[in-house]
């Protein structure tokens, strides 16, 4: 029998975040700190919409971009939070989640052999979805001693005649690093200079913890060859609603509701109308949430201080990415002995891409009643590593 | 920092003043300073904990119990409520817009007890007009805290 598969699908890695927790769900006592999703439920009056919806029948497709009302309130959205103005009805796609913008953005963009920069440690699905779309990712190694932003020199360095399209993920999975507006002033020179078009993924931007989220696409110059991804999910604890969007050019955006409409038709419509409910009147439990994660946060810096563990202090998303550099061993190796002696889950650094080796992704979207039991386990672990070495 | 601490100890108030300084960013004589502020105010008027005590042997009846009263010349219902809330027995008073005039929650041991406080101490007031007493049969959620929640969590590694 002939072999049914691609070979482009077989040659991609499988993700190297799930790799421990079917473990965790086994093993008893066990804490884990792996999940990248928030631990909140939907706000109620947000999921009544939802509930409202379907009690009136709302269970037919929405046009493939999607509700023209979503859409509004998208533009409504944006332009109160970072003054850009997209138009309703020919920039803006209501996806299936982020993750599918970020894939009919690459295929709707990419030409065989462009290249696509990817810098890392960053969310796992970029590399895929380039490799599938056509695109030779080339990765950006981020530097802890940059607090893992992107600078205009790395930016620079990794720009061929072929380079295309400039991922932009940021505040970022897995580091929590984000990027503030005179760090993107800096690589919109680079990026204007070489003509290059960005994909900027900002699923995390309602969770920043030092200022507001500032867009790429705001600066001067920049919305014309920016694709702005964004979604419900981490904003308003909406993971499994599956709704995100993209907003950008037209031709493009077009371009991308082509494949969109072939591939998925429209986004979930009961989501849809629930999502408009969370933009019009979300803000307040977004508030709530950020206010909790960032106290979190201040607790794991605390606790890292105080076991002397090197973390640059990061103020975006809900993940701190400490360093395990110390030990002498590598993230795969720290992270399968946290489990084993200590019962507590985290995901290796290099399962974000190789220049995450010597660190540790903590997501705090757990309870801080959870939170202080791990750092006491990680704490004692942290010690008996110390007095292993001496 | 005054909202958000007293939102982080409304809903835990066994926090350390330690423990509160790292979550809000502050230090701790910062910290310590404001509650003793918050309670010389009167803003923090106590700490309690909140108790299922249907998980424990001790027996409770709880009562809201509606009362209509006759308002006083220049004292409206001030005097009358002051009055009522001197009952230990007596959790709570509230003035209530609507149908009636005071709200109280009442704790008793048996629900004979809680009839005896009806009948003979509060109907017997001179200005209250009439009662309506509604025992409580299950808490399901209380002051924000759902009762027997399953708190497991359900997400799952997925990427």
């Amino acid at each position: 029998m002939r072999n049914p598969l691609a070979d482009k699908v077989v040659d991609i890695k499988p993700s190297g975040i799930r790799k421990f927790f079917d473990v965790v769900s086994e093993m008893k006592d066990a804490i884990s700190l792996g999940v990248g999703e928030p631990n909140f439920d939907t706000p109620w009056h947000i999921r009544e919409e939802g509930i409202g919806s379907l009690q009136k029948g709302k269970t037919y497709y929405t046009s493939n971009a999607g509700l023209k009302e979503l859409k509004t309130e998208i533009c409504n959205y944006i332009s109160r939070t970072q003054n850009i103005q997209y138009d309703a009805i020919t920039e803006v796609l209501v996806t299936v989640g982020g993750s599918e913008a970020i894939d009919m953005g690459l295929r709707a963009m990419i030409n065989p052999g462009d290249e696509v920069l990817i810098p890392q440690p960053s969310y796992v699905s970029y590399e895929p979805c380039a490799i599938l779309a056509g695109a030779k990712p080339v990765i950006i190694n981020l530097k802890a001693e940059n607090e893992f932003r992107l600078t205009a020199q790395e930016l620079e360095e990794a720009i061929t005649e072929k380079t295309k399209i400039l991922i932009l993920p940021f505040p970022n999975n897995p580091t929590g690093a984000i990027m503030e507006r005179s760090d993107l002033e800096a690589i919109r020179e680079v990026i204007l200079k070489h003509d290059i078009y960005v994909m900027s993924d900002e699923i995390y931007s309602e969770l920043t913890y030092k200022g507001k989220h500032v867009s790429i696409a705001s600066l001067p110059g920049m919305q014309e060859r920016t694709i702005l991804i964004n979604g419900f999910s981490k904003a308003y604890a909406m993971t499994g609603w599956r709704l995100g969007y993209a907003c950008g050019p037209k031709n493009i955006i077009g371009q991308m509701t082509k494949i969109h409409q072939f591939a998925i038709m429209c986004a979930p419509t009961t989501s849809q109308y629930a999502a408009v409910e969370a933009l019009k009147n979300g803000d307040p439990d977004v508030e709530m949430m950020r206010n909790e994660y960032n106290q979190r946060r201040r607790f794991l810096m605390n606790a890292f201080r105080e076991m002397k563990l090197e973390c640059f202090e990061p103020y975006g998303a809900f993940y701190v990415f400490p360093c395990i550099k110390e030990f002498g061993m590598t993230s795969d190796e720290f992270a399968t002995r946290f489990l084993e002696e200590e019962k507590v889950a985290a995901v290796p650094g290099t399962a974000f891409g190789d220049c995450g080796e010597g660190f540790l992704r903590i997501s705090y979207a757990y309870s801080l009643e959870r939170l202080k039991e791990a750092m006491e386990r990680m704490a004692r672990f942290v010690n008996k590593l110390r007095e292993e070495q001496k | 920092m005054r909202e958000e601490l007293l939102a982080l100890i409304e809903k835990n108030s066994r926090l350390g003043i330690n423990e509160i300084a790292v979550l809000l960013g502050k230090d701790e004589i910062s910290v310590a300073n404001e509650i003793a502020a918050l309670e010389a105010e009167g803003v923090i008027c106590g700490y309690a904990t909140l108790i299922n005590w249907e998980k424990t042997n001790v027996d409770k009846v709880t009562a809201l119990i509606e009362v209509r009263v006759t308002p006083q010349r220049g004292q409206g219902f001030d005097s009358i409520a002051e009055r009522i809330l001197q009952y230990p027995e007596v959790q709570s008073v509230y003035l209530i817009s609507g149908g009636y005039d005071l709200m109280l929650i009442l704790e008793g041991k048996t629900l004979k007890e809680v009839s005896n406080f009806v009948s003979y101490k509060l109907s017997t007031l001179e200005s209250v007009l009439s009662t309506a007493t509604h025992f409580i049969l299950k808490k399901y959620k209380d002051f924000g805290t759902v009762f027997n929640s399953n708190n497991e969590d359900e997400r799952e590694m997925i990427v």
